[in-house]
């Protein structure tokens, strides 16, 4: 049994859960790990891309440098991503607990008719 | 290996559609704790080592801290 | 509009995307089938070519090194914009930790936290370390070293004592570091200018494959990465502590 299409459909089901997240979010903090969850579907479709059925890991420490090995250029893209993300999700919270210092709401809804 | 990959991927579906229709922040965040986890056990099946170090360091230390502070902060102010 | 007919119209819209998207994602290959002729090439290249045996550091440093120069400066960038958005505005006076309920008796931290996690910084600063230097040979290398490394303070916040913490954690050496390990990157690059060869190339002699020094340039990367992304989640993570604990009130009352 083959792996077939699943990362693809799962990759695919995740960025329409969290665009629907952020569609009817009514909570800040709740549309910033929606985001979070719409950027870790390309992780889940890029590693689907890079993989090899029966391959191994792209260590050569331990075994012969023959071996087939699964897609390296994709995980380094993912790794370098991980760790940038939550930068700017702390850059995107900083921009929420402002908006509440000033407004006192933290509802989009609500914060698109305040004006000045 | 087949069956387990399967799975794990099933599990994400499920936690991903979980996160999102938690409305409350304080547990939304554990919920998120534990997605970022089965994602960490994907990365393994899926023969990446690197990058489920990078996810479960980031997941378990960076983002649960900085959500729960601001989320004091906004609690604070009200 | 109001929200249920925005989450009408969306689920509409939605529908389509999602069927359209699947649509287009089956006309890849199946997953498990085949990966590209890069990545076979590199696989079979990087331990005779560069003497690294880990090779997604070796893409992430070596063969792909300037893009992850500007993701780097990207984190750069966010950790600046926080620090921007949080200095005491025009408005506000920082006053010192007060008690606001004199007669309550807060609980103090258990001893069983304090102990776990004073005795666990020795541990994880050498973890961290071993991480950032080894990721030629293992799994590592300096984005995720950089995070652990960036805890070991953290766990005296933990412990319970943020009095502590504020003192021990010396701002401007922390901001200090984070500045040159952006540059060394850069400087490791126009190292490679100075001796006539591209930006970037690897230029240091590359020891066999399975040491620390193995890679030529790459550890001095790694490096660099490590003590960039661990000051920058360091002082992140201060900016928010301070933020929430640190009480500030308006001026005039």
């Amino acid at each position: 049994m083959k792996m077939g299409f699943g990362p693809y459909v799962l990759a695919a089901w995740l960025f329409f859960i969290g665009l629907y997240g952020i569609v009817t979010s009514r909570n800040l903090f709740h549309l910033i790990l929606c985001i979070s969850i719409l950027q870790s579907s390309s992780y889940v479709l890029l590693l689907g891309i890079g993989y090899r059925t029966g391959a191994v890991a792209p260590v050569f420490s331990d075994i012969p440098v023959n071996t087939p090995a699964v897609d390296p250029i994709v995980q380094a893209l993912v790794l370098t991503d991980i760790v940038i993300e939550v930068t700017v999700l702390a850059l995107l919270l900083t921009l929420a607990v402002q908006i509440h210092k000033r407004h006192g709401t933290l509802d989009p809804d609500k914060l698109s008719a305040i004006r000045g | 290996m087949i069956i387990l990959q399967g799975l794990i991927l099933a599990l994400i579906g499920v936690a991903g559609t979980a996160v999102v229709l938690t409305r409350k922040p304080l547990a939304q965040i554990i919920v998120m704790s534990f997605y970022g986890l089965l994602l960490g056990l994907m990365f393994f099946a899926f023969q990446a080592p690197d990058v489920a170090f990078s996810q479960i360091v980031v997941g378990a230390v960076a983002m649960p801290l900085l959500f729960l502070l601001a989320l004091t902060k906004v609690r604070r102010n009200e | 509009m109001s929200l249920r007919t925005r989450t009408r119209l969306f689920l509409a819209a939605g529908m389509g995307l999602l069927a359209f998207f699947i649509y287009g994602l089956l006309g890849l290959p199946p997953v498990g089938q085949q990966i590209s002729g890069y990545a076979t090439k590199l696989n079979s290249l990087t331990v005779p070519a560069r003497h690294i045996t880990d090779t997604v550091t070796a893409v992430n440093f070596d063969f792909r090194g300037f893009d992850t120069m500007g993701e780097e400066y990207i984190l750069f960038t966010s950790v600046m914009g926080v620090l921007l958005l949080f200095r005491t505005q025009r408005d506000e006076v920082e006053e010192a930790p007060r008690n606001h309920a004199p007669g309550r008796q807060a609980p103090p931290s258990s001893d069983a936290v304090r102990v776990c996690a004073l005795s666990l910084m020795a541990p994880t600063l050498l973890f961290g370390i071993y991480t950032v230097t080894h990721g030629q040979i293992n799994p590592g290398g300096g984005f995720q070293g950089g995070v652990i490394l960036a805890t070991v303070l953290l766990f005296v916040f933990l412990a319970g004592d943020y009095e502590i913490f504020r003192k021990m954690d010396a701002h401007r050496a922390v901001e200090l570091a984070e500045s040159a390990g952006a540059a060394g990157f850069v400087l490791v690059g126009l190292a490679a200018i100075i001796l006539n060869k591209p930006f970037l190339e690897n230029v240091l002699p590359l020891a066999p494959a399975g040491t620390v020094l193995s890679g030529g340039t790459v550890p001095l990367i790694s490096l660099s990465v490590g003590i960039e992304v661990g000051a920058g989640i360091l002082l992140l993570s201060t900016a928010f502590l301070e933020e929430a604990l640190v009480l500030k009130s308006k001026k005039g009352g």
